[in-house]
């Protein structure tokens, strides 16, 4: 990949090269992709603890259907193993199922346990570290760091899309941001006064380049009045339950803006999806994620093509599970071990991973939570080691610090 | 990314430095101080700002936070979710749930208290005529960072700045130490509210233990600096001498015998014994007056107002001042806003998106009761949003350590278009007659507008784009 095809990716035909001057890093390495490859990572992360047990319901366990009375367990899911079934409005990921293009873990878990706060579950799946780093003050995300490890990439290697903040990818490693609803509705000849505004300033001349570049043709989707704000914002009312990435609409300018970046020299894209805090009415509070978790893996399998499809991977993960029986307002509470959602072309798919606890109260953790059976970290290494060919010491060293991987990572690529 | 470029035109202006460097922008209003001496005498006189406009205060913050939990707690049975449990206020667990009734209510109060607590202090910059005082505040309550993690806690935050910082910058640091390390916001952020003497009598009963949290940072963030020659002992026994330190959920701080560590520890080689908060004091009032904490303190003032990179004579200067009175902040700043370096030093410092639009809003004319009675919505969309989209969500950095100060961490291509998004789209909102380019470049730049501001400016195409040229301009970013 050259980098003017780097800019034709961008969809910034009159752009000169000379014009992206933070593309000057780039060490165009001979393959394609550069030095990672060819292949694919995507890593979302659910923002406010998905409930795995209504995604993928053990309905074989002796003990599921009594623990949630009222949640609408069974009704209508599709059979995933005789043992698993997948929610009912999940439905339109079974060919991927049926292909081997879809996987879930069960029972994985950060090491956080027992607070059960989404800042904190959150900072510390991102960082990636274990308990002995204080909480909140973890510099860099894991991601960046599996970055670091590979010398020669280029900044627009890894793409943090949306509006959220992605901890997961911030650190020394250069990366870029872009929100696909951002607009830059300057005029022309706004563009030009604003170009000769910032001319000798190499920050902003090439931060502005970046923006216009990045913002063509996307302008004109957001309307946003009272909507999303950052749940790092912290107010009340608003964030986890809030569908911070809303409707429809910016899930598929989400997943078209990321496909767009990963089929040309992108090979890491990250965001997040929020609204999983399904702490009341969830038989209804539930259903809005769920469709578009599975409207982002289907729009990026579409707007991939088959042949970045297949050579990429999803890793969907989130701060930590659910409490196993329901609660009082037909919800349920903040748990300990959670789900994962892997899904691609590159997957050995159409298997539900880890091992099972059950659910039999002494099984349980806390005698309330599903019980952690796999570091969900394991997870994500075993996705890079696999796509990108990383070193399982380094993997378990430098990117997870004090990873247990003495069992090895798992394998589950094709 | 690049490096800096610092801007080359020789800043020999004071009213310029003064409202850029020291204050929150162009034009100052009637009367503004415009030396040291007058900023100082500014300082030293009554807080005009906060009385005009009252923010949300620790004890009215304090009971709606609780009440709003207790709600939460009565609309989910059976124990489930959210607690204000003895141990602590931070202990619970949800933040979600639509709410119904008393809890959607608690809910509204403590939005409600956190715009308030927004409004005051932009409009606090907006009219302040010691806009240095702004400053400070906001540098003070950087450097005690703290930010709310469950989300109805979202109103403390605002509340700790209004009692542990702004009433303490003109006093001794080991007072303003003490009112910020003991305010339940930072005590509830910091984790000390789950820190229990593993021989206490609630640790020996229930087997709980240390947290180290409030201890490591009280070190390494907030008065000696990482830098320092302390070890994880120190940091272990000053964990162990906070314990007893807690929250309760309507009364605030408290001091829990049953929790406390027994015995003596030696923090830095000084050991420490008495009962209550006795040791706690005497601790906090050594680790203020170390001379690695003047060493610290000193470098972060001269970073955040002058220079990433700041002369090393400036901040020995600074530091020497903290040393010889014992940590005297009014000194201290008076030190610093008489600096020769303060007035020659290029303005190299990117305003954060809160000086940034506090800063567009003042050019703009936009007054303080303006803002202070902007409704909910119009206060989100024009303040609230564009601020997390500019990447300082209100009062929310990622970790203690506060925002970041190097220009690269705010002009990113993501981040510069939702500045020049806000310059395009809100002014005509909040201003039904928009200034006139050129003059609104005069007003907001003063000397700098000269040259390619004004240029740009006139060559618009509509009043709007020749205003957003203006605010979008890097001479308008950099203070």
């Amino acid at each position: 990949m050259t980098r003017r095809g780097f800019l034709a990716g961008l969809g910034a035909a009159g752009c000169s090269a000379a014009a992206f001057p933070w593309l000057s890093t780039v060490t165009l390495a001979g393959a394609p992709g550069g030095v990672l490859g060819n292949n694919r990572l995507v890593v979302v992360i659910l923002r406010g603890a998905l409930d795995g047990l209504d995604l993928v319901q053990p309905l074989g366990d002796p003990d599921f259907a009594a623990a949630r009375p009222s949640l609408g367990t069974g009704e209508g899911t599709h059979d995933l193993d005789g043992f698993f079934g997948l929610h009912a409005r999940m439905g339109a990921l079974m060919p991927l199922w049926a292909a081997g293009e879809l996987a879930f873990v069960h029972a994985a878990s950060t090491p956080y346990r027992d607070k059960r706060s989404h800042f904190d579950g959150q900072d510390l799946l991102e960082a990636g570290t274990g308990m002995d780093v204080p909480i909140g003050f973890r510099k860099e995300g894991w991601l960046n760091r599996m970055l670091q490890a590979v010398p020669g990439l280029a900044a627009e290697t890894a793409f943090a899309v949306g509006r959220e903040a992605m901890p997961l990818l911030s650190g020394r490693a250069p990366t870029l941001s872009w929100a696909p609803e951002q607009r830059l509705p300057l005029s022309a000849q706004g563009r030009l006064l604003l170009e000769h505004l910032y001319h000798d300033d190499a920050l902003f001349r090439e931060a502005a380049e970046g923006a216009m570049a990045l913002s063509t043709g996307t302008e004109g989707t957001d309307d946003d009045a009272d909507g999303a704000e950052s749940m790092a914002a912290g107010a009340p009312g608003e964030g986890m339950e809030a569908p911070a990435s809303g409707r429809v609409a910016d899930v598929d300018a989400l997943a078209a803006f990321a496909a767009e970046r990963l089929r040309a020299e992108t090979r890491i894209a990250t965001f997040s999806l929020s609204g999983w805090d399904t702490h009341r009415g969830q038989a209804t509070t539930l259903v809005a994620p769920l469709q578009r978790l599975e409207r982002i893996v289907l729009r990026l399998r579409g707007d991939l093509g088959a042949d970045v499809w297949g050579r990429t991977v999803l890793v969907a993960m989130t701060e930590f599970g659910r409490t196993v029986r329901e609660n009082g307002s037909r919800g349920t509470d903040h748990g300990t071990g959670g789900t994962v959602l892997l899904a691609g072309g590159a997957l050995r798919g159409g298997r539900v991973l880890g091992r099972w606890p059950g659910l039999d109260e002494a099984a349980l953790y806390d005698r309330r939570d599903l019980m952690p059976t796999s570091d969900v970290r394991l997870w994500a290494a075993g996705a890079m080691r696999g796509l990108f060919g990383l070193d399982a010491g380094v993997l378990a060293g430098a990117v997870f610090p004090g990873l247990d991987a003495a069992d090895g990572l798992p394998d589950f690529l094709l | 990314m690049s490096a800096v470029q610092p801007m080359t035109a020789p800043v020999t202006d004071t009213r310029l430095i003064a409202a850029f460097r020291f204050g929150t922008g162009l034009p100052l209003p009637p009367g503004a101080p415009e030396t040291p001496a007058a900023m100082h005498a500014a300082l030293s006189g009554p807080d005009t700002a906060a009385a005009a406009f009252p923010a949300p205060r620790t004890t009215e913050v304090l009971i709606a936070t609780a009440t709003a939990f207790e709600a939460r707690r009565a609309s989910r049975k059976p124990g489930e979710g959210a607690t204000m449990a003895a141990d602590g206020m931070m202990d619970g667990g949800g933040m979600g749930g639509g709410g119904m009734g008393g809890e959607k209510e608690a809910r509204a109060v403590i939005d409600t208290l956190r715009l308030d607590g927004a409004r005051a202090q932009i409009a606090r910059a907006l009219d302040a005529h010691d806009g240095f005082r702004e400053r400070l505040v906001r540098f003070w309550a950087d450097h005690f960072t703290v930010r709310n993690r469950l989300g109805l806690d979202a109103a403390l935050p605002g509340a700790f700045v209004e009692d542990a910082i702004r009433p303490n910058i003109g006093g001794r640091f080991a007072d303003l130490l003490r009112a910020a390390t003991l305010h339940p916001a930072m005590l509830a952020y910091l984790d000390q509210v789950s820190s229990v003497g593993p021989n206490s009598l609630l640790g020996l009963r229930r087997g709980r233990g240390l947290n180290e949290n409030l201890a490591r940072e009280l070190i390494e963030l907030h008065t000696l600096g990482v830098g320092a020659p302390y070890t994880q002992q120190d940091v272990r026994e000053l964990a162990a001498l906070l314990t007893g330190l807690g929250v309760d959920g309507f009364s605030g701080t408290v001091f829990r015998p049953t929790w406390a560590e027994p015995g003596d520890e030696t923090v830095l080689g000084t050991t420490y014994g008495g009962a209550g908060m006795e040791p706690i004091d005497a601790v906090l009032a050594d680790l203020a007056v170390r001379p690695e904490t003047a060493d610290h303190i000193a470098r972060k003032l001269a970073v955040h107002f002058v220079a990433d990179d700041p002369d090393p004579g400036l901040v020995a200067d600074l530091a020497a001042v903290f040393r010889d009175t014992g940590g005297d902040l009014p000194s201290v700043h008076r030190a610093l806003a008489e600096h020769p370096d303060a007035w020659a030093a290029p303005l190299t410092k990117m305003r954060q998106p809160l000086d940034y639009l506090v800063a567009a809003l003042r050019a703009l004319g936009v007054t303080g009761a303006e803002v202070a009675a902007l409704p909910r919505g119009p206060m989100r969309r024009h303040v609230i949003l564009p601020m997390s989209r500019m990447g300082q969500p209100w009062q929310a950095p990622r970790g203690p350590d506060g925002w970041p100060e190097g220009a690269d961490a705010w002009v990113t291509p993501q981040l510069l278009a939702a500045r020049i998004e806000w310059a395009l789209e809100t002014p005509k909102r909040l201003v039904p007659d928009l200034p006139e380019p050129v003059d609104l470049a005069r007003r907001a730049l003063g000397p700098l507008a000269a040259g390619r501001v004004e240029w740009a400016a006139a060559r618009a195409e509509t009043r709007a784009e020749g205003v957003a040229l203006v605010l979008a301009a890097r001479a308008f970013q950099w203070r």
